[in-house]
Parts: C-alpha cells; structure tokens; sequence
C-alpha cells in the first residue's frame, strides 16, 4: 500500500468510527410487561442511560400501557368491552401487581414499604424523573386501540406511535432490551 | 469556576447517579462538584458515569460508608 492510500483508508475508517460513536448514544426499550417488578427495572435503568447523557426511547405496549395510566381513567365513552378491560386492568405505577409474591396485591405494598424503608425511589418517581430528563416513551397505538385507551386515559409528557417510531430509534442505538 | 457540594447520603440506586448528573447539566464548563454517597454501588457507578460522560474524575475517599468524588463538569 501506498502512503496515500494507507491515509486514505485512515480517513475513511475515522469517518466510519465517527458515526458508529454517534450511534452509541442510545438506549431504546420495549416495556411491554405491566408489572411492578418488570417496569421498575425498565425505568432503572432508563433513569441510568438518562443520567450518562444517553438518548432513551421506550416504546410502551400492551400491559405495559397499565404504567403510564392515569389513576383516574374511567370507562366513559367507551363500548362494554373495553369498560371491562378498563375496569380489570390496573391504572398506573401505584396500582400494579408485581410477577411474583403478588398475594392478589398485598405483595406490592409490601415491596413498597421495604423499598421505602430504604430509601429507595418510587415506580412513580422513576418515571416522573425519566420524563424530566427527556425520556422520549411511545405509547402503542394499536394497543391503545385494541383496549380502548384514549390519549387522555395516559400521562402527559410521552408520545403516541407506532413500531416504526420505536424501530426508527432501535435502529441507531447499540442497546435494545425487552422487558 | 463555582464549586458545589451534594449531599447525596441516604439516596439509593440510581438516585446519587440522577442529582449529580442533573447538577453537572447546570453548571458551566470547568465547575467542580463534590459528591458524597453512602450507597455501596456509588464507587462502580460513579467511576462507570464519569468514564462514559468524560467529565474527569479527581479522587475517590472514603469515610466508613461515604464515599467523595469529585467531579471536573469538561
């Protein structure tokens, strides 16, 4: 090789380094669990990548939409089934149940008072925080249709979209988790 | 080049993480910030947070369970 050449290929590599680096700078999850336990851990460690200065995109779907409900959504306007989905399903960080050790819902107040007792922040701190700090969390769409979640049912401070919204930001992050 | 101290005792996983950051966002370049956590993952966070960010890192010390860094915002 040439001294140009080897120049060359340097310059190409630094370019191709530079946007890989770009890249690394995100961080995008799938929460679709709607437990306690599950949705705490997604919101940890969103808070975490927040913190480091990474970009976080959660894309929200099916029992995970349970997190970002308002304590206060009702059935109104909505047809007998989806009154029944609302009614069955729990709204909001305060009200979920947790994977294991559920004791039909006396196991998250009891996480919740030992959780405290050591002073560890709240589901509906993290995800207060989270937003704060520029998380950019996607709501499905054809969950929200499917369950009849209208727009004002969830939180302020997140988006509606669907998987392409979610796919457009997986695809320049070097982090993807499931949850 | 403001100096500011965090009390971040008694916080656990990932709070020290978050008010320091969220500190180190306000100040200005050069800012000094010195933290002191009693949680036992701040050392590994901490050192992890600072080499990703690239704020530079000057000394950890220890006092029993608190740990002070302080951090240099780049």
């Amino acid at each position: 090789m040439t001294t140009d050449a080897v120049q060359e290929r340097i310059k190409e590599l630094e370019e191709r380094l530079e946007k890989v680096e770009a890249n690394r700078s995100n961080l995008t999850m799938v929460l679709f669990s709607g437990d306690f336990d599950k949705a705490f851990a997604a919101f940890i460690i969103a808070n975490g990548a927040l913190a480091m200065g990474k970009e976080v995109t959660i894309f929200v779907t099916f029992w995970g939409l349970d997190v970002l409900k308002k304590p206060t959504m009702t059935g109104a306007g909505k047809n007998f089934l989806e009154k029944m989905v609302t009614m069955m399903r729990p709204k909001g960080p305060a009200n979920l149940p947790t994977s294991k050790m559920n004791f039909a819902g006396i196991g998250p107040k009891l996480f919740n008072y030992m959780m405290g007792k050591k002073n560890i922040a709240s589901l509906q701190t993290l995800v207060d925080t989270s937003i704060e700090f520029g998380v950019k969390i996607v709501a499905c769409q054809m969950s929200m249709d499917v369950m009849g979640i209208k727009r004002e049912d969830l939180i302020d401070g997140i988006e509606v979209g669907g998987v392409a919204a979610y796919l457009g930001s997986s695809f320049n992050s070097n982090t993807s988790l499931f949850i | 080049m403001a100096k500011t101290t965090l009390d971040l005792k008694g916080l656990s996983c990932p709070m020290p993480i978050m008010k320091l950051a969220a500190a180190v966002k306000k100040g200005a370049s050069g800012d000094t910030f010195e933290a002191t956590s009693d949680d036992a993952g701040f050392e590994p966070d901490i050192i992890a947070w600072a080499k990703e960010t690239g704020h530079p890192m000057s000394g950890i010390t220890k006092a029993g369970k608190d740990i002070t860094v302080t951090i240099t915002k780049k």
